[in-house]
């Protein structure tokens, strides 16, 4: 078996994230979702401050690593400073390694991600970019949205942009020199592999 | 304003500039004129000095909290922007956006407290790019800056937060983005419990700020979850919960300071009222929701067509009729050249 634990000690957020829980349930408390998911901050902290690595393994396959939404508001409230936020993308950034991620339905929404949003930073250097935002797939952005998505460029040019234009101002093309060091950072950085990795996984 | 005497101590150094400004990836899809307007303030109202470079890039935030890339190429596209800052002679760096303004303060951090990874970037860097970096002398957001001259700029504003028919000061209620000081709240004017930069507008511009139980609670973002469709209920959920928490205060508008949550509080408005019939004011219209530039460009006198107000789904003009700001509806939906670019359909259950 992969020693899980010594591989997440290398993640300075994982060492930094669990330093002494004492079990309160600040984070439980004020975790938005521990609000909405069958998912307890809490006892995220509990299970690796054992240090079990066949219970890790099982977190790492697991859906509980996947409902946590990053907002890092644990961090501010736990009395002990551990940010159990942290913990989860020490997990992840494991998981995804591993490929454990694969064993379960909300891991597996990363292929998701990484052909959306991935593939938008490694093709037009944004990781949110207009013209990903498509109505049919964003109802909730409501009839206003159809009609801004609609007239993109004239109306992002009314209010000072610079849609798809050389040089500075909002919704502007990166130059190609631009890319080019971007994209030579994320090849570099293991981004654009993990990226692609997580594309390839079907 | 509630205030616990112990969070006095979380205020910050705010620079006067000059500024090596660097845009929100999120904020220019849904605020597109927003940037443009901010800048416009700082320079034209306030003369301060602030560079935009275009070879700047998105900071990678989205994907590094949705877990497809490494923080190694984070830190590395962050190294590159200072990078940047350093070649034109800037030191201080103002971000537009809560999600990159809670990274370069964790890329700080983290090169403070491991500076082998700080080592690393800069290896990365020179490897991939050829560039070497300094790193800033400050990091500030844009919403710190209006904080800080909210007076000078109070000085210059044509209309106040101030019910034209009654005289009596609106309810501004507020919601600062989970990013800006819950990770780091040394980072934030007042901190994670009781930030400042919103609702200490609120005096100044003539409104009365109101608290609200849910007033820290997230807008229900979660980054992943918004991102998958089959998700959202997560992000709904959120918003609803500070909606229902707002609704009995009556707030007249909701001032933000984070991209992603202006928008989420805005069109999660809509989606509710379609789906539950619900609207969280007394008329059916909805809560306005917009950022601190907006509402300062809309104090100012600016057009506010040309500050990109009619991409709300929760329309602007109930509040524009509360202050008495004048405005063309005729030209609500033209294009850039003038010409009229036609209009959206009309939500079933929201009025518009």
């Amino acid at each position: 078996m992969i020693d899980y634990i010594e591989r997440l000690n290398e993640d300075y957020r994982f060492c930094e994230g669990l330093k002494a829980c004492m079990n309160c349930g600040m984070c439980t408390a004020i975790c938005p979702a521990a609000a909405v998911f069958d998912y307890d901050p809490r006892k995220i902290c509990q299970i690796m401050q054992k240090r079990d690595n066949a219970l890790t393994e099982q977190l790492l396959a697991s859906d509980m690593i996947w409902y946590c939404g990053q907002c890092i508001g644990c961090r501010t409230r736990c009395p002990r400073n551990n940010t159990p936020g942290y913990i989860i993308q020490a997990l992840r950034k494991v998981s995804l390694q591993t490929g454990l991620y694969l064993k379960s339905a909300e891991g597996r929404k990363q292929i998701k991600i990484a052909k959306t949003v991935g593939e938008n930073l490694l093709t037009k250097g944004y990781c949110v970019d207009i013209d990903l935002v498509k109505p049919e797939m964003h109802p909730e952005q409501g009839p206003m949205w159809e009609w801004v998505y609609a007239n993109r460029e004239s109306v992002c040019n009314r209010c000072g942009g610079n849609y798809h234009g050389d040089g500075a101002g909002a919704q502007r093309k990166l130059s190609d020199e631009t890319k080019k060091e971007l994209f030579a950072i994320l090849r570099e950085t293991g981004g654009e592999s993990l990226i692609r990795k997580i594309q390839n996984a079907e | 304003m509630i205030e616990s005497s112990q969070w006095h101590k979380y205020q910050k150094e705010i620079p006067d500039g000059p500024f090596f400004f660097v845009r929100s990836c999120i904020r220019q899809t849904f605020s597109m004129g927003a940037e443009a307007m901010l800048q416009k303030i700082l320079k034209e109202y306030l003369g301060l000095k602030v560079y935009e470079d275009p070879r700047h890039t998105c900071c990678t935030g989205i994907a590094y909290h949705t877990d497809i890339v490494p923080i190694e190429t984070s830190m590395t596209v962050i190294a590159r922007q200072f990078s940047l800052m350093n070649e034109m002679g800037y030191e201080h760096l103002l971000v537009s956006c809560i999600t990159s303004f809670g990274m370069y303060n964790e890329i700080l951090a983290l090169w403070k407290e491991y500076p082998e990874k700080l080592e690393e970037a800069r290896k990365n860097l020179y490897k991939a790019t050829g560039r070497t970096f300094e790193v800033p002398k400050s990091v500030i957001h844009t919403s710190d800056i209006i904080y800080k001259y909210r007076n000078e700029l109070a000085a210059k504003m044509k209309y106040k937060l101030v019910d034209c028919n009654t005289g009596e000061p609106l309810r501004m209620a507020d919601h600062v983005g989970c990013h800006y000081a819950k990770i780091f709240p040394m980072k934030g004017v007042g901190g994670a419990e009781f930030p400042q930069v919103l609702s200490g507008l609120a005096e100044p511009w003539g409104a009365r700020w109101i608290d609200y139980t849910e007033r820290r609670h997230c807008c229900g973002f979660g980054f992943r979850h918004y991102l998958l469709q089959e998700n959202r209920g997560y992000s709904i959920t959120h918003s609803k919960i500070k909606f229902e928490s707002l609704a009995p205060h009556n707030p007249d508008l909701i001032v933000t300071n984070c991209p992603g949550c202006n928008m989420f509080l805005d069109r999660w408005q809509y989606t509710i009222a379609e789906m539950e019939g619900r609207t969280y004011d007394k008329f059916g219209h909805g809560i306005p929701v917009v950022s601190y530039e907006e509402l300062a460009a809309l104090l100012l006198g600016e057009n506010p067509w040309d500050i990109g107000l009619q991409m709300h789904q929760v329309q602007l003009e109930t509040l524009m009729d509360k202050i008495g700001i004048p405005y063309d509806e005729s030209k609500k939906y033209l294009g850039k050249d003038g010409e009229y670019i036609g209009k959206p359909d009309t939500p079933e259950i929201l009025l518009v």
